[in-house]
């Protein structure tokens, strides 16, 4: 038996910036995870990844990310996605600057 | 030190200005990613986790200061004001933009220096001893060869394409501080009979598959060199495994075929491409030597150094652990830690590389290095400059007296930047520093390498630790790997696992068990970590990691 789909976002790294993005409902790019689209159903989650790889001219290596339903919308599962929402532990730089 | 020639600059501006149309057309959208990705890795361009990555090669570790003033005017311009200096002695940065990224090539075409081969299946920077030039040592200096290697391996055609990378390290000296044993080639300089030659040691390698290489040639004669690196790449380029990305570089080739087959097929090769280099590559050589031409070392009195070593202990402190042997009397070889206790291992702040620029301007013959333990060197600094040496290390956070102490860690940027890793090292080595600091156990506990790398590509060394740390993900949760009894110098061993590893709560504490139970076994303060561990094997210190959790646990 196939493994239960569990929710997911779209992500990749902005061409110009080089900084983490997320796919909205809209099919624009966010910055802030939470207002990205929370993808619950697997189909669908292959159309909007196809979606995202053909968007080459604003974002790269686009891929499906775990994620849950927070209070503000989608967040991270996994520490490598939470350090994407944030910049790195060493210098206040990235995401968090600004958050 | 060597300068370019014509032929030089004209082919890193030329690079400068196709990369400059590459990144146009990807703007523009002419490019797709899977067209560019090639072309940007090329030029030392990656995509991390949280930003683009610009790879600068520092070859063989040799900057002047216009070059370091250079670094500098780069990070405060294009980047966020400070550098990371890596295992390979290069330079990176951390946040550049893809539409800044030509001017920030082109500034570094200004004073001679490129991002060429520092990614991709080819021959990367060479790296060499650190203290190339100014060890006391040294047979001979490692750089001209090191340049030479650079000049033939840049663009070559036959090796843009190789099964994988292909790292090259020389060293001149027998104490091997370049780890010519965990390289791809590993080159020693040696005299026999009164005649220069080099050991040639293939197939080392650290990575998923951790190797020690192996001699080749005991004994090539200089002028063989580059007919015999050009065989052994040759051979590797057709034999390396392309079907299997884990199992590509040279030092499976060399483990599946054998030593022997490897060298016989080398030599076959080497006698039929030999009589090509027709002498050319000597003559070179023979130009470039003279650019490495020592500087005019001039003793000057050492008054002021011996003043201030008996009446400033903080200056003593540094100058025993933070000063090596030179070659030339009168002189001394300064490190120059860039691992503050807490502060990040290999990073420089503009203003940081500014002052170490201005200090080897003035005090060191214009010659800075950078060493794969991501530290700095001054290599040739008179004896008697060296308290006003210290005291403008000290202004600007740089006098930190840890050189191969606990504190020296190496480790690579990890899951803070790079989109390889599965965890994070940073952290664990700012808080191992932080620790023992505060415990002020440093200077008692004497000579000890902790490497920690962030995944198992061991960027940050970590089998040739004497304690490695490997960062892995577990189920989603950080967890560290512990290794002991590793050595990357020319005694290389690598290291051995200890047992499961740590979460990321308990990796400092564990770390901490081993250095008491070291404390506790060793015969006397003189014997070090590494030599209690070569008498006692992995067994106490296995029980002192282990042990007590599982006492706490039953």
């Amino acid at each position: 038996m196939s493994r239960e789909f569990t929710p997911k976002v779209v992500t990749a790294n902005d061409l110009i910036e080089g900084d983490a993005i997320w796919l909205t409902e809209d099919d624009g790019w966010t910055r802030d995870m939470a207002q990205a689209e929370l993808i619950e159903d697997e189909a669908h989650g292959q159309l909007r990844l196809l979606h995202a790889l053909s968007q080459h001219s604003v974002a790269v290596g686009a891929y499906l990310a775990d994620a849950q339903l927070g209070e503000c919308g989608p967040q991270p599962v996994h520490f490598r996605e939470i350090f994407r929402t944030r910049g790195p532990s060493n210098h206040a730089h990235g995401k968090q600057e600004s958050a | 030190m060597y300068h370019y020639n014509d032929f030089d600059t004209a082919f890193v501006r030329n690079r400068v200005a196709q990369f400059r149309a590459q990144v146009g057309r990807r703007i523009d959208g002419s490019l797709t990613e899977d067209e560019f990705k090639p072309l940007r890795l090329m030029n030392g361009l990656y995509l991390q986790l949280h930003a683009y990555m610009l790879r600068v090669a520092i070859p063989y570790g040799t900057l002047n200061s216009r070059q370091m003033h250079q670094l500098a005017m780069i990070a405060d311009r294009w980047d966020r004001g400070y550098g990371h200096f890596t295992t390979r002695q290069n330079i990176q940065y951390n946040w550049p933009k893809l539409r800044d990224v030509p001017d920030m090539l082109e500034a570094l075409a200004d004073v001679g220096m490129h991002a060429i081969q520092t990614s991709g299946n080819t021959i990367r920077n060479v790296t060499a001893d650190h203290f190339a030039g100014a060890a006391a040592d040294e047979v001979a200096d490692p750089r001209p060869v090191a340049e030479l290697l650079r000049q033939w391996s840049t663009d070559h055609p036959e090796f843009q394409f190789l099964p994988r990378k292909f790292k090259i390290a020389v060293t001149g000296a027998k104490a091997d501080r370049a780890v010519i044993r965990s390289h791809d080639i590993g080159i020693q300089i040696i005299e026999k009979d009164g005649e220069t030659g080099y050991r040639i040691i293939i197939g080392g390698g650290l990575g998923r598959t951790p190797m020690v290489g192996k001699v080749i040639r005991d004994f090539l004669p200089s002028a063989d060199l580059l007919p015999y690196a050009e065989a052994i790449v040759s051979v590797y380029n057709q034999l390396g495994r392309r079907d299997n990305k884990f199992k590509a570089r040279v030092k499976i080739t060399v483990h599946e075929h054998g030593i022997d087959e490897i060298r016989r097929l080398v030599e076959e090769r080497f006698a039929l491409i030999r009589s090509g280099f027709s002498g050319v590559d000597q003559q070179l050589l023979n130009g470039i030597e003279a650019a490495f031409a020592p500087p005019a070392f001039d003793a000057a009195p050492i008054g002021p150094y011996a003043a201030a070593y008996g009446a400033d202990p903080v200056f003593r402190s540094w100058a025993d652990t933070n000063l090596s042997r030179h070659r030339a009397p009168g002189y001394a070889i300064v490190s120059i830690s860039l691992k503050k206790h807490g502060a990040t291992p290999g990073d420089a702040s503009s203003k940081q590389m500014r002052v170490m620029a201005d200090l080897a301007e003035r005090f060191g013959h214009d010659e800075l290095r950078i060493s794969h333990e991501q530290n700095v060197i001054l290599p040739h600094v008179r004896q008697g400059d060296l308290p006003a040496v210290h005291a403008a290390l000290k202004a600007a956070d740089l006098a930190t007296a840890n050189i191969g102490l606990i504190s020296d860690i190496i480790a690579c940027p990890g899951m803070d930047y790079c989109a390889l890793a599965t965890a994070r090292s940073i952290p664990v080595a700012q808080e191992i520093a932080t620790r023992f600091d505060e415990l002020k156990l440093e200077h008692e506990i004497g000579p000890l390498k902790i490497k920690i790398s962030g995944c198992i590509n061991a960027c940050g060394h970590h089998h040739v630790g004497h304690i490695g740390i490997l960062g892995l993900d577990r189920a989603g949760v950080e967890n560290y790997q512990i290794t002991l009894g590793g050595d990357g110098t020319e005694t290389t061993v690598i290291g051995e696992r200890a047992g499961p590893g740590f979460a990321a709560d308990a990796i400092v504490p564990a770390v901490e068990r081993l250095i008491r139970a070291y404390l506790f076994l060793r015969s006397g303060p003189g014997e070090t970590f590494l030599q209690t561990y070569r008498r006692l094997g992995l067994s106490p210190f296995k029980s002192a990691l282990y042990d007590e959790v599982r006492a706490d646990a039953a």
